[in-house]
């Protein structure tokens, strides 16, 4: 089971590598797109690199409340 | 090898996700015996995440619809994983924001050409770049939203779609010398990412649910996969520039 910490950088990984983002900049609080520009299609890949590498399925519904990592990270950590 | 496309090569455009008309498309023709090729557009990592969760790997080609040189490399690149097609799946579709959601009389041609090109137009380019790989019993398939009438938002991409479904019986009046089928499949409303990026599309959501004869299932793509399946077997070999409709009934009935 990871802590909220490690599936935050697991985050940040995802982030780095579909779109770009510094690492550095993702923590919870962070919006995917007015604080990271995360656009729609790269939110699309985020969350299908993030299925994969913690082992959840989100659902396309769930996706739209995912306004911030921290979000997504309370989902992960409440569905993996 | 067993199952309705046994021993068939098929080249897949148009996945994006899961939900994508052309992944079920894919799914279903490797579960029933298909060799599947997939062109991705645009976000490839994308398109490649998602056909690793196809039952058996699938190569991805790049492929913009509307790019010359990408079309004119495209059977060579084809050639790379197999030796000819057997069916070609066109499942692609965009047109500009301006051109949707009740934009039609100020939509500017600039547009309306993009959404020309790449929703209708690339149905010809798509099927005379394979040509060189396909022979006779061959079949080219692609995916309509009923033309024939207007719909609310759908705008100039319904006029891109009766371009297309033109399209697809002047393929079959030109390919039917080389025993080519072109047909078409039209599906009800269903929710992809290219559904999505039309603003008001759930006001026919509501409609199809409530008066197709069968229902609607607004994430059922398989049931319009499996026409497709259909479509590119042998069991439609008298069959060319048709369009079936794989809607719960919905074009058949008024009110
Ligand atoms: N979803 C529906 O309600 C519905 C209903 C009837 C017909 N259709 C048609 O089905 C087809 C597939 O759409 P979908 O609903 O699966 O959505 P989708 O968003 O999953 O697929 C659309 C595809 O078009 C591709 N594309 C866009 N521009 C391209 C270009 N220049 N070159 C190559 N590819 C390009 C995208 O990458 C994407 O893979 C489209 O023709 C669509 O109009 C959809």
């Amino acid at each position: 089971m990871a802590t909220r910490a490690e599936i935050t950088s697991g985050l940040g990984e995802i982030l780095e590598e579909v779109a770009g983002v510094n690492p550095d900049d993702v923590a919870e609080e962070k919006s995917f797109t007015d604080d990271l520009d995360v656009d729609s299609l790269s939110m699309v890949e985020v969350v299908v690199a993030a299925e994969e590498k913690f082992g959840v399925k989100i659902p396309d519904n769930e996706v739209q409340n995912l306004k911030t990592v921290g979000d997504a990270v309370s989902y992960i950590e409440a569905n993996s | 090898m067993s199952g309705l496309l046994a021993g068939k090569r098929l080249l897949v455009t148009g996945v994006i996700t899961d939900a994508s008309i052309a992944f079920s498309v894919a799914k279903l023709a490797q579960e029933n015996g298909a060799q599947v090729v997939l062109t991705g557009f645009g976000r490839l990592s994308l398109v490649e995440r998602i056909a690793k969760r196809l039952p058996e790997p699938a190569p991805v080609i790049e492929l913009d619809v509307t790019n010359p040189e990408q079309l004119a490399g495209l059977a060579d690149k084809v050639r790379e994983h197999v030796d000819g097609l057997d069916g070609v799946v066109h499942s692609v579709g965009f047109a500009p924001q301006s051109c949707l959601g009740g934009g039609f009389l100020d939509a500017p041609w600039e547009d309306v050409a993009t959404a020309l090109h790449v929703s209708t137009y690339s149905y010809k380019s798509l099927a005379t770049a394979c040509l060189p790989l396909m022979g006779r019993g061959g079949a080219v398939v692609g995916l309509t939203f009923d033309a024939q009438l207007a719909w609310p938002v759908y705008d100039w991409m319904g006029v891109a779609k009766a371009g297309l479904e033109s399209a697809s019986r002047y393929l079959a009046l030109h390919l039917g010398k080389h025993g080519i089928r072109s047909n078409l499949v039209s599906a009800g409303p269903l929710r992809t990412m290219a559904a999505k990026s039309i603003p008001g599309f759930e006001q026919f959501e509501d409609a199809w649910v409530q008066r197709a004869p069968l229902g609607w299932d607004l994430s059922d793509q398989e049931s319009a996969a499996r026409a497709c399946l259909a479509l590119l077997s042998d069991w439609f070999p008298a069959t060319t520039g048709e369009i079936v409709h794989v809607d719960g009934g919905f074009h058949a009935v008024g009110a």
